[in-house]
């Protein structure tokens, strides 16, 4: 295959994957994070505890997290036609794709949020806050830089799903790689196809870990599970931190601070 | 302000039960900084969070400003809005601050006044204001983590007036912080107490920090509260642990045939030359074991152990002189005499196991 006759193909292959990545992960958050905070508040102590729906939806989600996500794509022809009208096509793919992504990153919620500290959530029991609250105010935003991160791995496993969408004709680059470039045997088109990809999922990384960085840098927390940040981060976060307490506490909290209570 | 009656919490976990309080019955006066002190485990945390029911007790009744909480709260585990909003008006400070990395200063401080559904001007208002008062007004928009220690303790403490509270709690506010960072935070928690009015109780397990601001005091031991006072009352009672452990002093009786004496001094005893007249009067010389002075909410107290040459029954004219100056005396636990009895006494118990061993 010519330049001239690839790039028509690698363009409709690129909106292919990212009008299903895109859905799929959009469908995939509306799903799984209220998925991921319900297991959070209904376990045991939880402020919804309800062990039942809990364990419910648990085994709900790891089931959904086993299946090979080709064999959940064949298994779902049926389903996808009954929702969107047709069981082949990118618009069938999203929902196979929505489906497999959606207790992979419930979980990724679920531990996002575990990590936040429940003092805070005390804290705001305290003040006469309900679960609303400590949900909206206390678990999201502490858990956001996590959360972002798992998103971010939510993304690039959809990515690599969506070459399996071809199962059931949703094309894409990775659907192009297997099809035209190895089972054709054009050597060019599959290396330039998987470059894309490479290329495609190194942005998404990169992106991700910017935002979780400033969110972090903001607030003086940095999640684990960022591969970016744990490779290049450890260095700099010590660098930055260490001198701060010593310059700061001491004016600080010393006689100035007391001087300041004794008048305030 | 405060009061629990016959407050009682019972753990259950995997079959196992811990009784962590056992009939508690504490009262708080309004206005007044009561501290609760106690070895760990001996129940003091769980004993503060069953007053704003964070923690439900088990039994017993919690009145807080004269609305009884636990009637409030019904049955269920959750926290109905007639417990909220009451909830709403008792501060909260805690060991670890406790405060939303993801959010600045002056949102932590607003973020109660959210939950009262109080309007986003007005909130940054008030927001500003407290700051103001703990002295941070110009870390409003910084995060918590570009804080000290210290500094994020004011913010926890802002953030807990928030809500104009009658009552502040606070559990071991200061205790990860350093003694003059904790002198700081204690001299701002007693200006607001005067200040506001505000009813503080606060756990600790410091001795330095009950003498620094609190005006009464009680001591739990295994869920319970085995002792509870004024300061002043606590250290005039004869035979008082919490007394002990505010002013301990050291010191062993330099030999057999010696009585040993506790002598607390308070007010205006504590500037008499009390020690010098017994020993004129009596012609006796006293030897001091050990003493500890301090100021306690404005008045002059001390603790000393003296020890007198002889028996106790040939001191008991002079131990009634100090009585008679209006000194609180007791004749040492760690007595000489009792002691070398009851060593003398286990001496041929201790040689018959010894032999039995062999
Ligand atoms: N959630 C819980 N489940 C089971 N047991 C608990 C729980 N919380 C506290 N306890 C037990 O209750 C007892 C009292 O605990 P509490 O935390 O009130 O002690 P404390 O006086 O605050 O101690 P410290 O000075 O160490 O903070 C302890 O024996 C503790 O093990
Ligand atoms: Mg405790």
């Amino acid at each position: 295959m010519t330049w001239s006759e690839m790039w028509p193909e690698l363009n409709t292959a690129g909106l292919d994957t990212l009008y299903m990545v895109w859905w799929s992960t959009v469908y995939a958050v509306l799903a799984g994070l209220p998925l991921g905070v319900l297991l959070v508040l209904t376990d045991r102590g939880g402020q919804l505890q309800n062990i039942v729906v809990n364990k419910t939806v648990g085994a709900v989600v790891n089931i959904g997290r086993s299946l090979p996500f080709i064999i959940l794509i064949v298994a779902l022809i049926p389903f996808s036609r009954f929702v969107v009208g047709t069981s082949i096509g990118p618009t069938a793919a999203v929902v196979a794709l929505a489906i497999g992504a959606t207790p992979f990153f419930a979980r990724l919620v679920e531990t996002a949020i575990r990590e936040v500290d429940g003092g805070l959530v005390e804290a705001v029991q305290s003040m006469g806050g309900g679960t609303w609250t400590i949900v909206f105010k206390v678990l999201l935003p502490q858990a956001l830089p996590s959360l972002i991160a798992g998103l971010t791995t939510t993304i690039i496993t959809l990515i690599s799903y969506s070459a399996m969408a071809g199962a059931v004709g949703g094309g894409g680059l990775g659907n192009l790689a297997i099809v035209n470039g190895y089972q054709r045997s054009d050597d060019r088109l599959m290396l330039v196809t998987v470059v894309l990809l490479v290329v495609v999922v190194t942005i998404v990384q990169f992106i991700g870990d910017v935002v979780v960085r400033i969110i972090g840098r903001r607030t003086g927390t940095v999640p684990a599970g960022s591969s970016w940040l744990r490779r290049r981060g450890p260095r700099k976060p010590i660098a930055e931190l260490a001198p701060r307490p010593a310059a700061e506490v001491a004016p600080g909290d010393g006689p100035t601070a007391s001087a300041r209570a004794g008048t305030g | 302000m405060i009061t629990t009656t016959g407050l009682t919490k019972v753990y259950r976990s995997r079959g196992r039960e811990v009784t962590a309080l056992d009939g508690v019955d504490l009262h708080v006066r309004e206005g007044e900084v009561f501290g609760v002190v106690g070895q760990s485990g001996a129940g003091k945390s769980t004993l503060i969070r069953c007053v704003n029911l964070l923690e439900r007790p088990s039994s017993g009744t919690v009145t807080v400003a004269g609305t009884d909480l636990t009637a409030l709260a019904g049955n269920g585990q959750r926290a109905n809005a007639a417990l909220r909003r009451a909830r709403s008006r008792i501060g909260m400070v805690f060991q670890h601050f406790n405060l939303l990395s993801s959010r600045t200063v002056q949102g932590n401080v607003e973020l109660p006044l959210e939950i009262l559904g109080v309007s986003g001007k007005e909130r940054s208002r008030k927001a500003i204001e407290l700051l103001g008062l703990v002295g941070l007004a110009d870390k409003a928009k910084s995060y918590p983590a570009q804080l000290s220690g210290g500094q994020k303790q004011r913010v926890g403490i802002a953030r807990a007036l928030a809500g104009d509270p009658k009552v502040l709690l606070s559990d071991e506010a200061t205790s990860a912080l350093d003694p003059e960072t904790t002198r700081s935070i204690l001299q701002l928690l007693r200006d607001l107490n005067q200040q506001l009015g505000l009813t503080v109780l606060l756990i600790t397990h410091e001795m330095d920090v009950v003498k620094t601001v609190c005006d009464s005091a009680a001591l739990m031991k295994d869920g319970r509260v085995v002792e509870t006072g004024t300061v002043s009352e606590v250290l005039a009672t004869p035979g008082s642990e919490l007394a002990r452990e505010l002013f301990p002093v050291g010191g062993e009786a330099s030999g057999a045939d010696r009585t040993v004496v506790d002598v607390t001094f308070l007010g205006e005893t504590a500037s008499q030359p009390v020690i010098s007249q017994l020993s004129r009067t009596y012609n006796i010389d006293i030897s001091i074991l050990g003493a500890a002075m301090d100021t306690v909410g404005g008045r002059q107290v001390g603790r000393m152990r003296i020890e007198l040459p002889g028996p106790f029954e040939e001191n008991v004219v002079p131990i009634g002189f100090l009585r008679e100056q209006g000194l609180n005396v007791e004749i040492a636990p760690t007595g000489t005499v009792p002691t070398a009895a009851g060593a003398a006494a286990l001496a041929p118990a201790a040689a018959l196991v010894k032999e039995g061993a062999k």
